[in-house]
Parts: structure tokens; sequence; C-alpha cells
């Protein structure tokens, strides 16, 4: 029987269901309409945005929380111009992502089109490949090669363009197959040889540390290093995109580490003799500068990306795999071996215990954060996904939440894109109906995309939200009062414009407020029973509430302030 | 400073180019050359990219990164074969036309088109012998200069 011929439009959207999408996320326009109307008739769930730069961010939360493919649809020119920021922001923290683009048609491109932009030249920096597509023919195929580069390997975003005509063009659907692709090929399997060199230094190590990031929670590998760890007795750090990665409240769990991580992390990786970093790229925000970092320390460096390896800090042992391939070699090659790590585990704990994490809520002062934050998780639920924006509201949440899972912690930890908060959690709720979903944000941030509070009221996504309003650009006006002598300049919002409830009333969600501490047990219990609609908590904060510890940007990590005291050793 | 040659063998699709060169400027590499053309494989391009020892690590695997970059041979230093073409148009008068032409062919240079003023040249070798003949020729005017790029490959020894 002759197969039916099918428009480039049909084959995006068979292409799709193929690869079995079942949620895409897009703003429809010009040149990537022709797509849309394959769309009607199938079953994938098409979540409308408000901003291009939203869908973006629903499809990253989408991903993150899953630890799959998210796909974003958008249209040529200010659709994928718009788009950017997200893309950007999916590269920079490894997320899987596919973004369809409409483009002119392929005659006019390049002659300034009405609404023509170069995406592919535009996003060349900003996605992990991209692709240009010149025929209807390729589509299926080039899908399926955009999702394989895309989840495999470093994850990252792929975008695909193509121009309207060949969205109209009839091509036979060819059943795409995975083919090798020639530049392509991810080292999953960690080389014998060198876990070996890294099991020899881990049994000479007096101090070992594991300094953990994302790649465990690409890698899926939450399971092996837990045993890992507990097994040998060794303490982790989890980085931010790493929290999760191993649980919190575990003897061994010393969390974050950094320019805002608490004092026991930041510091145990300074007194350590060996660092086993795996699925992390010494960030500048938690080496401060790298000539002071972990300077008695040698080095085992884990990637799946050998770019990441001996770019910031050279590695005794640099050793490229997938974190699991990695951490199971491991544990095999150090079969029955038994570590010493009792004193040093001990000084940890002193450590611990000299310098806890502290924050005081006065009984009738302004509600702090942390105060805030410590409430609402004893009334959450365990699984609840928490969603953050940039600033000091996200490095609060860091220190001060309790994560026990991977993919229960999504923020923007790279690229630090304020107005991803709130769009990836509608994603990530999207994703997962049933479980809670919160998105804690700044006032700041929550402003850059609040109007997909919208998408979330019109697409019957419940999430709840906690802003968390200082009035302020509160990160801003923490390095004001520390580095420009108080000089507020253009970071104070105020408290009270928007009116965050009515706000939220009006875009068809729930708003209620608290503003001191005898509300927020009642407000909270409010916000958590409704479930047919999105919440909006305004949670009305101290503006003088400063992020500590804190080491200033370039700084040693060996001098922590601790406190506004401590402001004066800078 | 010492220098590294990178072999790179590339899809030939579009934008490949573009790719490479973006990576490298937004990374901040030393680039001292780098240069582009088809391959005896079809579909094939080779590019000769000549960069700093100390940036070459990084630029081996950033460009290892993109897709379209198939394999990235680092060149022996000691053993490899090097050569680059240059386009030298010279000016020259009746007094000096003689000598110049003369100097240029025993630099090995060839002379391509000469005019009433002007002579080109035509000269391949390493860039240490184009650039010895261009200190050469500065004395006499140069008119415009262009050279290809360098490319390189490895010997069997
Ligand atoms: C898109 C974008 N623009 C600017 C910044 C710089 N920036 C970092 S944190 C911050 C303030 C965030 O304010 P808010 O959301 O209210 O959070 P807070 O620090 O008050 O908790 C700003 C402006 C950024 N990270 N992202
Ligand atoms: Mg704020």
């Amino acid at each position: 029987m002759e197969e039916k011929l099918l428009s480039g439009a049909e084959l995006v959207i068979r292409g799709l269901e193929h690869l079995k999408v079942s949620t895409i996320f897009g703003v429809p326009g010009g040149a990537i309409l022709p797509a849309y109307d394959p769309l009607y008739d199938s079953p994938i769930r098409h979540i409308l945005a408000r901003h291009e730069q939203g869908s973006g961010h629903m499809a990253e939360g989408y991903a993150q929380a899953t630890g799959e493919l998210g796909v974003v649809i958008a249209t040529s020119g200010p659709g994928a111009t718009n788009l950017i920021t997200s893309l950007n922001n999916a590269l920079m923290d490894s997320t899987p992502l596919l973004a369809i683009t409409g483009q002119v048609a392929t005659e006019a491109i390049g002659n300034d089109a009405f609404q023509e932009a170069y995406t592919v030249g535009l996003t060349m920096a900003a996605t992990k490949h991209n692709y240009l597509i010149t025929d209807a023919s390729e589509i299926p195929q080039v899908l399926l090669e955009a999702k394989h580069i895309a989840t495999t390997g470093r994850p990252g975003p792929v975008l695909v363009d193509i121009p309207k005509d060949i969205l109209n063009q009839k091509a036979k659907w060819i059943e795409p197959k995975l083919v090798d692709l020639p530049g392509y090929k991810p080292t999953l399997d960690a080389n014998p040889k060198m876990i070996q060199q890294a099991v020899n230094l881990i049994k000479d190590s007096k101090k070992p540390l594991l300094y953990v990031g994302g790649g465990i929670i690409h890698s899926k590998a939450n399971i092996e290093l837990f045993d890992l760890a507990q097994k040998f007795n060794i303490p982790v750090v989890t980085t931010l995109m790493g929290r999760g990665a191993f649980p919190d409240g575990h003897e061994l769990c010393l969390g974050m580490p950094g320019m805002h991580g608490n004092y026991t992390a930041t510091t145990s990786i300074q007194n350590s003799d060996l660092l086993i970093a795996i699925g992390v790229r010494f960030d500048d925000r938690v080496t401060a500068n790298p000539k002071f970092f972990a300077q008695n320390a040698k080095v085992i460096h884990a990637d799946i990306d050998p770019a990441e390896i001996g770019k910031v800090r050279d590695a005794e042992v640099p050793i490229v795999g997938d974190a699991k391939s990695v951490i199971k070699g491991l544990i095999d090659k150090l079969g029955d071996t038994k570590l010493e790590t009792s004193n040093w585990i001990q000084e940890i704990n002193e450590m611990r215990e000299s310098y806890p994490l502290t924050f005081t809520q006065d009984e009738d002062g302004p509600l702090k954060v942390p105060y805030v934050l410590e409430e609402l998780q004893k009334m959450s639920e365990d699984d609840s996904i928490v969603v953050s924006g940039v600033g000091q509201h996200q490095m609060w949440i860091s220190l001060h939440w309790k994560f026990t899972k991977p993919n229960t912690w999504l923020n923007s930890g790279g690229l630090g894109t304020m107005g991803y908060s709130l769009p990836a959690a509608i994603g990530a709720k999207a994703a997962y109906p049933d479980r809670q979903v919160l998105s804690l944000d700044g006032d700041g941030c929550f402003q850059m995309t609040c109007q997909e509070l919208i998408t979330a009221s019109t697409e019957n996504i419940p999430l709840k939200i906690v802003v968390f309003n200082n009035g302020n650009h509160g990160m801003v006006r923490q390095w004001q009062k520390i580095f420009y002598k108080n000089r507020f300049s253009a970071s104070e919002l105020t408290h009270h414009t928007p009116d965050y409830v009515k706000l939220a009333e009006a875009m068809g969600a729930v708003g209620l407020r608290m503003e001191q501490k005898s509300e927020v047990k009642d407000v909270f219990e409010k916000m958590l029973e409704i479930n047919d609609k999105p919440v909006l908590v305004d949670c009305v904060v101290d503006p003088d509430d400063m992020v500590f510890p804190m080491v200033p940007a370039g700084g040693s990590n060996d001098v922590i302030i601790l406190n506004e005291e401590d402001l004066k050793k800078i | 400073m010492s220098e590294r040659i990178l072999s790179v063998l590339v899809e030939d699709k579009p934008g490949v180019l573009a790719r490479i060169s973006s990576t490298i400027s937004r990374r901040g590499f030393n680039i001292n050359s780098l240069s582009v053309g088809p391959t005896n494989i079809d579909g094939r391009s080779k590019m000769t990219i000549v960069t700093e020892l100390e940036s070459v690590e990084q630029v081996k695997k950033q460009l290892n990164k993109l897709i379209n970059v198939i394999k990235i041979v680092e060149l022996d230093p000691d053993n490899t074969i090097e050569s680059e073409v240059l386009l030298m148009k010279v000016s020259i008068n009746k007094d000096s036309q003689t000598s110049v032409i003369e100097k240029a062919n025993l630099s090995g240079a060839k002379s391509v088109d000469v005019g009433q003023d002007y002579a080109v040249f035509e000269l391949t070798g390493t860039s240490k012998e184009l650039k010895k003949f261009e200190n050469l020729m500065k004395p006499f005017g140069i008119i415009e200069m262009i050279r290809g790029g360098r490319i390189a490959i490895q010997s069997n020894l």
C-alpha cells in the first residue's frame, strides 16, 4: 500500500508522538502555525504559556522534575528570541530540552522578512546543538537525533528550526532510526584504570570528602552515592544543583558549600585531603578564588563532560564517565576496604556544633524567611517539589530546606535567571499533577514572569506560590549594604505594589497574605487545603535580613562571614 | 610561547565553521591561524587550528563537544609537515625591478604577474619562511599581502 504523504507539520506532531512526548509548552504564531493545526487532533497536551520565556522554563521544570525531555514550541523571530533565556538556562544547568521553532519560508531567509530572526545563529552558543531543516522528509529523523543529543551524555537543550514552507511541504513518514552520529559518542563507562587510581587515593586518604552536584541527579545515581558514602563512611557536600542527591539529615550530609554555603560544608572542603568530585564543575560560587580552594586536597574529578575536568582545577585522577558507572566502579574496587574516617567525621561534627546554621524570629518582629521555610516544611508533603527563584530567598531555601530526594529541588543555578520559578513550577506540576509543587519565589523574580499565573489558572495547574515579599531586590540590597555603603541604587520594589492578593485573584488564583508569626500556620493551612486552584501567599518579610554565611566573590573560602558583625573582616 | 597544531576533522554541514569560531571566541582562546578545506572523504572537511600550548587542552575538549566535530588530532610538533601559501603585490620601478624579482626568485617565490609598477609573487612555505620573505620585500614597498592560513599533516616517521 502506498503510504500517505504527510505535511511537515504533521511529521512534527507525529514525530513528537513517536518520541512519546505527552506534554509540550508553547505560544503559537505565523511561522509555526501549520504545526498547531495537527496538534489540535493530537493526544499531546499543549500548555499555552503567556510568554515564550515562560514556556521555556515550563519545559525545563517538567524536565528537571521528571529527569526526562522537556519540549517547547515557538514561532519565528520574537518567539524564538524570547526563548533564548530559557535555552541558555537549560544549557548551564544541563537540562534536556527540545525546542522547535518556526522560521520564515526558505526563500525569504536572509531577506529580513517579517518576523525573521537568525535563530540558529542566535542560539548557537545557547544550545548543545541546533538544526535548520531543509526538507520535510528529514523531520522525524532530526527530532529523534535531537532527543538523543538532548538526553544523553551531558544533557542540554537542542533546537530545531523549521521554515514555514517546510512545515507545509508533503513528505513520506520514514520511521526514524537512531544512527551513529560520527561526532557524538559520549563516554559512559569509566576507565577501570582510572577507577583503580581513584581507589588508591581513597585508601590513602585520612579526610576524604564527596563533593557532588547535578551530575548525580542527571545520572539517577543517588542510591549508588548513598551506598558509597554509607559503606565507607565518607561525608558528602551537595552543591546548589546537587541538593537532594544525598539526603539532608543524614549524619554524613553536610549540605551546600560555597558563597552562601553553610560553614561546615565550606570548611570541610578546605580541610579535606581528598576531594572525590562527581558531577560537579568547580563553579566559582563553590570555589570562590580557586587559588585558595581546598589547597591541601588531592582531587579525583569524575564527569561525563571531559571539558569540565581540569577546566578550573587540575585533577590528580580524571575520570570521564557517567556518575552511576563511576560510583559503582568505586564501590566495587573498594570492596571490603575499611576507611578510617571517624576522626575526620568527629572533626566535622565538632564544626557543626560550633557553627550551626541559625536564625532568629522575634515574636512580634517582621517575618524571617528561614522561619517561614521551617514552618512550611513541617506542614508540606515529603515528596513535594520546591522551585525557587534567584536571590536571597533561593539561598535560604537551599540552606534551610531539608531535601531528601533527588528532583525535588528545582532552581536556576548556573545562569541565575530571575523569573524561572513560577513557570518551572508550572512545568513540574504539569508532570506530576498529584504532587505538591511549591514555587517559593522572591518578589522581584515573581514580577518577571508573573503573567504565567494566568497559565496555571486557565490550564488547571493548581500549584502553590509563596512570594517572599521583602519589597526589594533583596540580594542586590545585601550587596549594596556590604560593598556600596548602603547606597540603595535601584533595588527597592516596594511591599505594596502590586497588591499580590488582588493580583492573584485577578489572574484566577486564590490570594492570601501573612505578615506576622502568629499568622503563618493558619495561612499555610489554608494554602495547603485548596487544591482546585493555584494559591498565592504574599509573605511579607523583613527587608533588612541578610543571608549568611557569606564568602565575597573572589575571596577565600577560609574567610567566612558568619554574621553582620563579621563584615568588619572584609 | 610554544605553539600546538590541531587537525580537526568535521562534518561538512552548513554552519560548522561558525560553530567552531563561535566556540573559540566564546571561550576566549588564542588562535594563531585557522584554515579549512575539503578532504579526500566525501562530506568531510578538515580544519587546521594553530593555538598556544596553554590553551590546547581546553580547545580540544570544547571543540570535541560540538556534534559536527568528528575527530581532533594534536600533531606531534617534531614530526609535522606544515605549509602555507602567500600572495604578495610589491611595488617596483625601473631601478628596483631586477633586484626585486631576483631576490624574490632566490627566496623560492614565483612571479605570477608583473606590471609596469608592480609584481605579484606567490610563495609556499612554513610561516617562518613567509615572514622572512615579508621582511625581505618590505623595503621595496608591499602594496598588498594575503596569507592562506597554515595547513599541516603528520609525517609517518
Ligand atoms: C534576569 C535577571 N536579572 C537580574 C538579575 C540580578 N539579580 C540577582 S538576585 C536579584 C534580586 C532578586 O530579587 P527577589 O526576587 O526579590 O529576591 P530576594 O533577593 O529579595 O530574595 C537580582 C536583580 C538576575 N539574577 N536575573
Ligand atoms: Mg525580594
